[in-house]
This record gives C-alpha cells, sequence and structure tokens, in this order.
C-alpha cells in the first residue's frame, strides 16, 4: 500500500433516489478504491438496480439527496455521456435492442467518443475491428455477433455476453455489472467471469450486483454488501455471500428495519 | 393511428430547431410569363419551347379536363386554397435564351448555386460516374456526358430537348403510364409542364453510370412542373437519381411534377429520390406543396422497375411511386423513408397492381415523426383476376419521436385471384428513452445517438440507395432531425 492514498476510485455518501415517485435509496454509503471488487446482494426490489441506474444518470432514478464522488469529482453533476467517458460503465440487466445498427457501429462511435474524450486518436474501421475481434475471443464471441444489429433477435445470453465485450472493448474504470449473472447457464457464467477477471486489476474498480451467490464463485469479490430497503445494511468478506446463500436476507433486514425513528 | 410519445420533450424538440441549410436566393435576371393559367398561356409556354402542334394540342385537352376535375381531398394533408391564377406558371433563367453550349456558358451565378448545394456539375463526376441533368426553376442548364452516353446509343436529356430530337419517342410513349386526366395534378401537370427529363435506353443495354437530375426552385411563387420520361427498351438496365433541394421561401410554392417509367421486356429501371424541398419553418409557415404523380409500367416480361424515396423536405407531401405490373414475371418495388418534423405533412405510399401472372411486388415503408410532424402511409396492393401466383409483402413501419407527432397508416387489399399471397406486417414505436440511455452509456452524445437510432430504423431503405446517395440521406436526416428528440 502506497503512503499517500489516492482519493476512492467511487465514494457514495447519505444517497437518496427516487423511482417512478417511489422513495427506493434511502441513504446509502460506500466507498470503492481502484483495485477492488465489490458485490452488492439483496431482495428484490431492494434498490439494487435504482443504485445501478443512479450512478450513470439514467433519467429514471431521481436523485434526491446525498452525493457521489468519482476521482474526487462530482459525479452526479455529469450527464450520463460525460460519465461514459470518464469511464464510468454500466453492464445492463436488461440490454435494449437497436435494430438497423450493428454492434461494432455503436461501439466503435462510443469508443472513439471515449477517445476524444481523453484526448487520443480515433480508430479507423480496420483498427477498430482488430481489438474487437480480440476481445470477442476472449469470451469466445462469434466474431459476426460484431456485424449483427445491436442485441436484436440475441439470445438472453447472448446479450449478456455483448455487454461484457463491450466493457472489454470500452476498458473502464469503473465497471458496474447489473444482474450479469441472470439468465446464463454455468457454462455461459464462467465465460462472463472469465472477461470480468480479465480486466481486474490495479486501476480498476467492480460494483457487481447479483442476486446469488454462484457468480461469486467465478468473480471472487473484495467485499460483499447487503442492500435492503435503500441501505447498506450489512458489509464483509466473501464468505458473506456463503452465508447469505445459506441463510437468506431476512436475518439482516430486521435491524436495519429497527432503528428507523 | 396515432399515438402519443410521453417524456423529455423539451429537450429533444430542442435539437430538431436547425434552420433550413440551403436557404438562399440567386439574383438571376428572369424570363416569366404572367401570372395565372389559360389556352393563351399555355398557348405561350408551347410557343417559348418552340413545341410541335401535336404537343400544344395535348396540353390544350388536358387543361381542359382539368377545368372540370376537383383537388383530391381524400389525403390526410391540411392546407389553404390554393389561388391557381396567382401562380406564374413559367419561367426561365434570361441567358439561357441563348443556350449555353457547355459548362464556360453557364452563369456563373447558377454554378455558384449549385456549388452550395454541393451539386458535382465538374469533371471530378467522371469519377463519381454521375451524369447530371440539372433542372435550375425550369429550363435544364447543363447536361453533361451526353457523348458518352450517345455512344451507347442513350438518350439522356432535357424534356424539351427530347421533344425536337426525338419527337417519335416521346409520342409513343408520353401519358401512356400516367394519362393526362389521371388525377387533378397530373392534368394540371400535362397542361403546363415546363422542362423535366428524358431517358431512353435502347435494347439490351446497361447504362453505365448513374443518371441524375437536380431540381431547384429558385424564383419566388414560380410553380415547378416537371416531366419525366424514362423507357427502357428489351434488356435494358438504367438507374436514375433525382435530388431536390430549395431556396427558402415564406409564400408557399406549387410543385407538381409526373415521372413515367416504362420497362420493357427484362428491362429494369431503379428511380431513387432524395426530396428536400423547403419544409417550411419551425412554426409551419412557408415551404413547399410537393403533389407528385410517379407510376412504373412493368410492360414487358421479367421486367422490374424499382422506388426508393427519402423524403425530407416539403410542407406537404402526396406522392405514391407505383407500379403496374402487367408482363408476366415482373416485379415493382417501393423503398421508403418519409420524415415530417415541425408542421410539416406527408401523405405518401404506392401502388402495386398485379396483372401479370407471378408478378412480385415488395413495399417497404419507414415514416418518421417529430415536432407537430403528420405522417401517413396510405398503400393499395392489387391483384386482378389474371395475376396467378401473385405476390406482395408489404411492411409499414412508424417511429415517434415527440408526444404532438403523428403516425397513421392506410393499407388498402383489393385481392382477386385465389392463388395470390399477401403479407402485410406494420409497427409503430417511439424512440426509446431507454435506446438513447444505453447509447449515452457507451459515450455516444444525445444526437449522436438519436441519429444512430434513426439511421438503423431506415437502414433497409437506405441501403437500396446508391452509397453516395445514401451517404446524403444520412445527412439529411440528421440534419432535419437535429434537435427532434421529444
Amino acid at each position: 500500500m502506497s503512503a499517500a492514498p489516492a482519493p476512492p476510485l467511487l465514494a457514495i455518501e447519505n444517497l437518496q433516489a427516487s423511482a417512478g415517485g417511489k422513495e427506493i435509496l434511502k441513504g446509502l454509503d460506500l466507498v470503492i478504491r481502484a483495485g477492488e471488487v465489490h458485490a452488492i446482494m439483496g431482495p428484490n426490489g431492494s434498490g439494487k438496480s435504482t443504485l445501478a441506474r443512479a450512478l450513470t444518470g439514467h433519467p429514471s432514478a431521481v436523485v434526491t439527496g446525498g452525493r457521489v464522488r468519482y476521482e474526487g469529482q462530482d459525479l452526479l453533476a455529469l450527464e450520463p455521456e460525460a460519465r461514459a467517458r470518464e469511464g464510468v460503465f454500466l453492464a445492463f440487466q436488461y440490454p435494449v435492442e437497436i435494430p438497423g445498427v450493428t454492434s461494432s457501429t455503436m461501439l466503435r462511435e462510443g469508443l472513439n467518443a471515449i477517445r476524444a474524450h481523453r484526448g487520443e486518436p480515433e480508430l479507423d474501421a480496420f483498427q477498430f475491428l482488430k481489438l474487437a475481434r480480440q476481445k470477442a475471443d476472449l469470451i469466445e464471441m462469434a466474431h459476426d455477433m460484431l456485424s449483427r444489429a445491436v442485441n436484436d433477435g440475441f439470445s438472453g445470453g447472448e446479450k449478456k455476453r455483448n455487454e461484457v465485450l463491450q466493457m472489454l472493448v470500452l476498458e473502464p474504470r469503473l465497471a458496474i455489472l447489473d444482474e450479469t449473472d441472470s439468465g446464463l447457464d454455468i457454462d455461459a457464467l464462467k465465460i462472463v467471469a472469465k472477461g470480468v477477471n480479465a480486466l481486474r486489476g490495479p486501476g480498476r474498480g467492480f460494483l457487481v450486483i447479483t442476486h446469488y451467490q454462484r457468480l461469486l464463485d467465478h468473480i471472487v469479490p473484495d467485499f460483499v454488501h447487503v442492500l435492503a430497503d435503500g441501505r447498506i445494511v450489512h458489509s464483509g468478506g466473501k464468505e458473506l455471500a456463503l452465508e447469505l446463500e445459506r441463510r437468506g436476507y431476512a436475518w439482516l433486514e430486521e435491524p436495519a428495519a429497527a432503528p428507523r425513528s | 393511428m396515432s399515438a402519443p410519445v410521453p417524456g423529455k420533450n423539451a429537450e429533444i424538440e430542442a435539437l430538431a430547431a436547425k434552420e433550413y441549410e440551403w436557404g438562399f436566393v440567386t439574383a438571376i435576371e428572369e424570363d416569366r410569363i404572367p401570372k395565372g393559367l389559360s389556352e393563351a398561356v399555355i398557348g405561350l409556354i408551347s410557343a417559348k419551347k418552340e413545341e410541335p402542334a401535336w404537343l400544344l394540342e395535348w396540353r390544350l385537352k388536358a387543361f381542359a379536363t382539368w377545368r372540370g376535375m376537383k383537388e383530391p381531398t381524400w389525403a390526410r394533408v391540411r392546407y389553404p386554397p390554393i389561388d391557381y391564377q396567382e401562380i406564374t406558371y413559367y419561367a426561365a433563367p434570361k441567358r439561357q435564351a441563348d443556350g449555353p453550349r457547355s459548362l464556360d456558358e453557364v452563369d456563373p451565378q447558377l454554378l455558384a448555386t449549385y456549388e452550395k448545394l454541393g451539386i458535382p456539375l465538374h469533371e471530378r463526376e467522371v469519377l463519381a460516374g454521375v451524369a447530371v441533368d440539372a433542372v435550375f426553376d425550369s429550363v435544364s442548364v447543363a447536361t453533361t456526358f451526353k457523348s458518352k452516353l450517345a455512344d451507347l446509343g442513350i438518350v439522356f436529356c432535357s424534356f424539351s430537348e427530347a421533344v425536337r430530337e426525338h419527337p417519335d419517342l416521346v409520342r409513343r410513349y408520353l401519358g401512356t403510364v400516367v394519362p393526362r386526366n389521371d388525377n387533378f395534378f397530373a392534368a394540371l401537370n400535362s397542361a403546363v409542364f415546363s422542362d423535366g427529363s428524358f431517358v431512353y435506353i435502347p435494347k439490351g443495354v446497361r447504362c453505365p453510370m448513374e443518371l441524375s437530375t437536380y431540381f431547384r426552385i429558385n424564383a419566388a411563387n414560380t410553380g415547378q412542373f416537371e416531366r419525366t420520361l424514362i423507357v427502357a427498351d428489351e434488356g435494358a438496365s438504367v438507374s436514375y437519381l433525382e435530388g431536390c433541394t430549395a431556396p427558402k421561401r415564406d409564400e408557399n410554392q406549387l410543385h407538381a411534377a409526373v415521372v413515367e417509367l416504362v420497362a420493357l421486356d427484362d428491362a429494369q429501371i431503379k428511380y431513387s429520390t432524395v426530396q428536400n424541398w423547403y419544409p417550411g419553418d419551425a412554426q409551419g409557415r412557408g415551404g413547399i406543396y410537393n403533389f407528385v404523380t410517379k407510376r412504373g409500367a412493368c410492360r414487358g416480361r421479367r421486367s422490374k422497375i424499382s422506388w426508393t424515396q427519402v423524403e425530407t423536405g416539403s410542407a406537404i407531401t402526396w406522392k405514391y411511386p407505383s407500379c403496374i405490373l402487367q408482363g408476366d414475371d415482373s416485379i415493382g418495388e417501393f423503398y421508403s423513408v418519409a420524415l415530417t418534423n415541425n408542421y410539416q405533412q406527408a401523405d405518401t405510399g404506392t401502388k402495386m397492381i398485379h396483372i401479370g401472372r407471378r408478378t412480385r411486388s415488395t413495399i417497404i415503408s419507414k415514416g418518421i415523426s417529430a415536432g407537430h410532424g403528420q405522417n401517413t402511409y396510405r398503400g393499395a396492393v392489387k391483384v386482378l383476376p389474371g395475376a396467378d401466383g401473385a405476390r406482395n409483402y408489404s411492411q409499414c413501419d412508424s417511429l415517434l419521436m415527440s408526444a404532438t407527432c403523428g403516425a397513421h397508416t392506410f393499407p388498402y387489399l383489393d385481392v382477386k385471384n385465389p392463388t395470390a399471397r399477401i403479407e402485410h406486417e406494420a409497427s409503430t414505436s417511439r424512440i426509446g428513452e431507454d435506446q438513447i440511455f444505453y447509447l449515452k452509456q457507451r459515450g455516444l452524445g444525445e444526437e449522436d445517438a438519436v441519429n444512430l437510432i434513426v439511421n438503423g430504423f431506415c437502414k433497409e431503405v437506405f441501403r437500396e440507395l446508391p452509397m453516395e446517395f445514401a451517404v446524403e440521406a444520412q445527412k439529411l436526416l440528421s440534419v432535419s432531425l437535429e434537435g427532434a428528440v421529444g
């Protein structure tokens, strides 16, 4: 560990947010340092997806209080595309279909926007394709997926794998994975995990949102947090995931509800 | 059907407020005749063009028919009554009287105008493989590559020149696809048409380059009444491009063109249009009224006519490029993107009339509505009793970009042969907040995201366009939609 610690990659303080007119996040605190993998688990409706949306600026998640610093700057003040260009990536739980737009076109435009933001030269079509194919090989994805329309006619598993491919190409500094494991069989899950693990490194942080412990067998987290009723009610190491698997969430939710005044 | 779109209107509508880029007026002396329509005016037009007596007679018969006709009201477009006596029916750039023989003789002002429009009129066209017959107001000012085409026996010239040089061909085909009494606007055009283009591809000849015409309205209050006739003889093929931009005007201008295509045995005609007439301002003031009759006759066996249109301009678009599938095994196609923003109204579609056996047709229509735009698809598929084994596939998709726009679909089917197979698919979707967000999350800005989604929506049509045209069409779409997401 270095003597003078850099500001955390992500520092969430007392974050409150509503969705659909309902209060969902009720004061969430979380710090992620570069190099760390954090898993967030919790029952349905606890606010996991709202957290992902609030961090990336989705209009359906309305932040009503608290603050979020990303590498020291006010993340919430940035437009969604500016957050993306600063290196915040979301692997969507339900990736949308965009008929007629090929994955490679979309991804190249995105990558070049990000590179332009960093002051790097744009990649031409050939350079891009070479890069994208290398990354596709890493997760055993057929190259022709790149020339298909974005998620159009993809199976659930293909969509999730496509999200991971995009993450590998865009190389974010903060990657948020929103239930990337849902709908995947065990082989697909391993491949997805392989993609994530390939990106793990000292300069990068992960927020892995999941419902099930099984993903964490393959993406081993440094920290596990339990989200319940809009707050993190319990944090621990990777062994917490196993305990949750065994005992469920109920034993953790009770103390969270009690101190409310 | 109409479907409102909820959501972030202000943001997206702010994007749509881009001014018409091609609004400028060229100061050129004009040779015009008094406004209004009468036998005398028609006589004057015909005399100015030194037309033969049969053509004057043809015009006058059309005029007599038109006088007994009523302006159609069945289209889903609203506009104040047009006073046909307030319109000037002929204007030609004055210098044209001496007739430029080469580009060097063309009025530099005209050339500058084309320059601004990005029309390639110089030798670089050779590289681009495009021959241009540019119509400035009503008279063709320059035709290029004519000699090269002439070597192959191809005729590509202004309509007036065709009347002089190839009267037999013109007389044999004029009005045989769109009769002069076909409809109100076609009859008007038949009476007063000023100029246009004529193409004849002889037997067995494949035209080696895309033929291209740019129409442009310049003079205020001057209606444009082009007449285009394209004939592909047996085994011939041709691809024809028509592109339009018009300078900005406050008054509404009437445009009533007629295009006739004739394909004989084994002939193929591909007709592509990018229409970008002035659409009016954000409040719906001004803009072109575009009432066009376009029709192709697949007369020969195994003939094929393909229409591709990208309609982004005009205050009102009333246009139904159609195919009469007369020859056995003939094929008709219609690929269309129609965009209405602000207060634009479009009522467009096609008619596929199956007469011959095993005739096939494909209709792909993409309507995009933004602002207060109203977009109607109106299409008819008609299968006559003799059309054994006829097949049609129609797909009509609408994309809505604001809460105040409308999309409407009127497919008409009339099938009189039990062996026919007809398929129709339709969809209406709104541009998704989630789609836009997804692209932003990958680093794209709002405008780029919208353009990408819209271009994706139109892809099936764009890929039918010749490549240079496809690029222009995409550019046009993004300009027309700036600020339109809402």
